[in-house]
């Protein structure tokens, strides 16, 4: 904990003699000394986290005449509760109230450009951006407080955003603040406070959010109605690549209200006055286009040879070789289907083009990205081009958002000077949207004489899992206009974060380990970022993996991960989730009915660290498994709002329990089948758990570690290991349904 | 036609075809009642009628015309929020919120009959309604807290 004081702006601002502080504090360890001296030629030294793209401090906090205090952030509200977090980490190192602060979320107009609120990077990016910028505008704010009193910073306090003398004069920091008090750059070490002092963050503080949304306030994209608003619906192609053949949209153009029928190439929409003549109008619209299709798809009864025989870039994750001497040797093969966001809304935004210049309302998760992508599609420059974030459902990965997006603002254009609203339907939202890729993974293991894992050979099959914005070609629409923008080639996202390979080191010491990536370029299913990307699947199939091969050495489960974990918080979390759920040795008893399953993962191996055991019991007649019992322990550095994080993680279990247990997109050889809640069922109440409990292990002033993401792979090794337990039999193809498990215990 | 919304009656120009939903979003601007589906299979569009939960998505307002609709807004506002208003917000049973409107109408009208529904009931009664974020356990522990508010509210005699 650096319990210190900036002395110096960067060099760029001693240069240029706009702000340069002294400031002597005995006996402190001054931040500065462990950087080396700046010069014009050396490069400045990092900053933390996002602060290095948007370094002025005013960027980050904004502090007015009148006291009012205003924190901005490139992230945005998905319902993991960012915004009471960051509003948290601002307040506790400014020392103001919580209420005192206002947040403005994800805007290309007024906030840092920090890329997607993806990747359980929030907190880390922007938390870590924002507690550092309000630590040094604290600072700051004190040094001009003391310059005033004529007095020495160390002896002025702070609290309830206003600086304190020892004489009892009291500076609010909106009389502070100048015009250029806060426009200087951020310093590389910031004087945060000590976390046994936090009075604000690690507190269960109520999400600011959750009030309005419990009694119908307007917290959505789709509660926005600007005046002289019109609404669209869109008539998407039957299947990937149809092309409109023709449309007769006469009888269209007669209906009540219909504003006008847009077509450009085998793009198809209609816009109306009111909502439900959209509608109609839409079906009516859709009755009367002709497409012709293509059938492409693969077979769906053999996806995972289909996967395998796919043209690769066969990627090295990991090579370690060593002389180890294995014993018996075991090999095993795992595989998930497609898999979709499902939002429980249908994507929607509202654009509006007025005097050559767009603004779009969109639930993005990137609205920079989404920008460049939509001026780039419309030929408009980019400062045209404004969007903003406003809630959507919860969208875990890239759904319809930046597609529905793109949809308004063709359409806006099409129809300047009136608000225009898309809202898609389920079945789009289910058909369209880009899934969560098919997956395969090949891994064998071999134990030495002392049921070590000696060897492990690692191969993982998958498409891209990020097909953002960023251009034109990335968007749904621009796919289907008549000037056609293609779709960008797919790319592997490098690790250490990695995509398909997210998480496909195990952290567990093996001294012989290869680890390959088979990146598959060719996508003929539209597939982008699920949540958790790789990771669900590679933590599911080690883990699983790991758990067979405690069998096979005889060894209880949770005793064999501590055996080859060294990583003193990794090992904190599995003995905390094993003692808290009560843990009993050697859970393989089998064909009872009931097991109990033991998964761990630290989410990329870099963020947040979780182990989850749970008890699943399953019904030997239908087949039906059904978790009964979780319990999870989570170390995510950092705490800032512990209920935020067992929140995230209670959810993160109960979703991956449905994609465990039930989920995966359907096709025939042309069009996507599973298109509504019939064709695509997902968890209902009756399968909820009967208890849930989340342990948490706080880090006082450890970085924060992503957590939103970490319990998804773990959940579904855990139910599946427990599965195994309950059942005797192992099942390595997701999901686990309870088809699959009749057949195999063949009662 | 008119159209009996939380206890105000509305003069309302519409097609006599169009889905509850539609109307009460865009005609009285109302939020809470959201579109999730627009078949009947998610419950986000849930109110009352006449006390029963229905789906706003798929019941046409011509056969509204005697009703007493209940939205979300109906139960309290954000100021006074109704008893499992209350239970919800102090419980933090939303991540996104998106299903929850939907979700509080239905659990209402359950404990408006039986504010002593077993958790079988409970879950059962929910059956119908999705939740993607996996707020489950929280959804079920405010809905108990809903019914301790109400039961020491009975016996106090307050709201």
């Amino acid at each position: 904990m650096i319990d210190a004081v900036v002395v110096s702006r960067r060099a760029v601002l001693a240069g240029s003699g706009a702000l340069v502080f002294s400031f002597s504090s005995a006996g402190r360890l001054l931040a500065q000394q462990n950087v080396p001296p700046l010069s014009a030629a050396s490069p400045a030294p990092a900053l933390p986290s996002s602060l290095n793209k948007t370094p002025l401090l005013d960027s980050w906090i904004r502090i007015d005449a009148d006291g009012s205090i205003t924190v901005f952030t490139g992230k945005a509200e998905l319902g993991q509760g960012i915004n009471t977090a960051l509003i948290q980490i601002a307040a506790e190192q400014l020392d103001a109230d919580f209420d005192q602060i206002k947040l403005q979320t994800a805007d290309t107009a007024l906030t840092p450009n920090e890329g997607y609120t993806a990747g359980s990077h929030s907190m880390q990016d922007s938390g870590t951006a924002v507690m550092n910028a309000a630590a040094q505008v604290r600072q700051l704010l004190i040094a001009e407080a003391a310059t005033r009193a004529g007095m020495a910073a160390d002896q002025m306090k702070t609290q309830h955003a206003a600086v304190l003398a020892p004489d009892g004069r009291r500076f609010g920091y909106g009389e502070l603040v100048s015009a250029q008090l806060l426009h200087v750059e951020a310093a590389p070490h910031s004087p945060l406070k000590d976390p046994s002092q936090f009075k604000i963050m690690n507190r269960r503080i109520p999400r600011v959010d959750i009030p309005a949304k419990m009694t119908g306030g307007a917290a959505f994209v789709q509660d926005l109605r600007p005046n002289g608003m019109v609404h669209a619906r869109i008539v998407r192609p039957p299947s990937y690549g149809a092309q409109l053949v023709s449309v007769d949209d006469a009888a269209v153009q007669k209906m009540p209200g219909v504003l006008k029928v847009v077509r450009d190439g085998s793009f198809l929409a209609v816009i109306a006055e009111r909502e439900f003549q959209a509608i109609e109008a839409m079906r009516a619209l859709a009755a009367a286009a002709r497409w012709r299709e293509t059938a492409k798809l693969p077979d769906q009864s053999a996806l995972p040879a289909f996967l395998t025989s796919l043209p690769a870039q066969d990627i090295t994750v990991l090579s370690q070789q060593s002389s180890a001497f294995a014993k018996q040797s075991f090999s095993a093969t795992y595989t998930r289907p497609y898999l979709s966001h499902g939002s429980i809304g249908p994507s929607c935004a509202v654009a509006q083009f007025d005097d050559d210049a767009l603004t779009v309302w969109t639930h993005t998760q990137g609205v920079f990205p989404d920008r460049d992508a939509i001026a780039e599609m419309l030929h408009m420059p980019k400062e045209k081009v404004r969007c903003i974030h406003s809630e959507g459902a919860g969208c875990y990965g890239h759904n319809g958002a930046d597609d529905a997006a793109a949809d308004a603002a063709l359409l806006a254009r099409a129809m300047p000077g009136r608000p225009v609203r898309v809202q898609w339907t389920r079945e789009q939202e289910h058909a369209w949207e880009p899934y969560g890729p098919a997956m395969a993974v090949k891994v064998t293991a071999a134990l030495d004489a002392a049921g070590q894992v000696a060897n492990w050979d690692y191969g993982v099959w998958s498409n891209t899992h990020s097909t953002r914005p960023g251009s034109a070609g990335s968007l749904l629409a621009a796919r289907y206009l008549a000037e056609r923008f293609p779709e960008p080639a797919p790319k592997p996202i490098p690790m250490p974060e990695g995509g398909g390979d997210r998480n496909s080191i195990p952290l567990y010491k093996i001294p012989h380990i290869r680890v390959i990536y088979h990146f598959l370029p060719d996508m003929p299913v539209r597939v982008s970022a699920l949540r958790a990307l790789g990771g669900y699947m590679n933590v599911f199939a080690i883990e699983s993996f790991m758990d067979e091969l405690a069998v096979s050495a005889g060894a209880d489960p949770v005793a064999f991960r501590l055996k080859h974990l060294d990583d003193p918080r990794a090992r904190e979390v599995v003995s905390t989730a094993a003692e808290r759920f009560g843990w009993t040795n050697n859970p393989h008893a089998g064909q009872t009915g009931r097991g109990q399953g033991f998964a761990f993962a630290r989410y990329k191996n870099l963020a947040a660290y979780c182990a989850i055991a749970c008890e699943v019991e399953v019904d030997r007649e239908t087949g039906r498994a059904r978790m009964v019992r979780a319990v999870a322990a989570v170390d995510s550095g950092q705490a800032v709002n512990p209920d935020g994080i067992a929140n995230q993680i209670e959810g993160a279990i109960l979703q991956s329990m449905s994609w465990t247990l039930y989920e995966s997109v359907t096709f025939d050889d042309t069009r996507i089948t599973s298109v509504d809640w019939s064709t695509y069922p997902i968890l209902r109440f009756s399968a909820v758990p009967e208890s849930m409990e989340i342990h948490l292990i706080n880090r006082p002033g450890m970085p924060f570690l992503g957590t939103g993401e970490a319990g998804q792979g773990p959940a579904a090794a855990a139910i599946a290991n427990a599965i195994a337990s309950a059942t005797g039999k192992r099942f390595r193809d997701l999901p686990i349904t309870r088809a699959r498990i009749k057949a195999a215990i063949g009662a | 036609m008119k159209l009996n919304v939380n206890n105000a009656q509305h003069d309302i120009d519409v097609d006599p075809r169009s889905p509850l939903l539609y109307v009460l979003r865009e005609d009285l601007r109302l939020n809470a009642a959201k579109f999730g589906c627009g078949l009947g299979q998610c419950g986000a569009c849930t109110v009352l009628v006449d006390g029963e939960p229905v789906f706003s998505c798929v019941t046409p307002v011509a056969l509204l015309a005697d009703k007493k609709i209940t939205t979300l807004e109906g139960l309290g506002t954000i100021e006074d929020p109704a008893p499992i208003q209350r239970a919800f917000i102090e419980g933090q049973a939303a991540q996104c919120g998106y299903c929850i409107p939907g979700i509080i109408m239905r659990a209402h009208a359950l404990l408006q009959k039986n504010p002593r529904a077993s958790e079988a009931e409970i879950r059962a009664t929910l059956e119908p309604h999705l939740c993607r974020c996996g707020t489950h356990m929280r959804i079920l522990r405010a809905i108990h807290r809903a019914q301790a508010m109400l039961m020491s509210a009975s016996a106090g005699g307050g709201r």
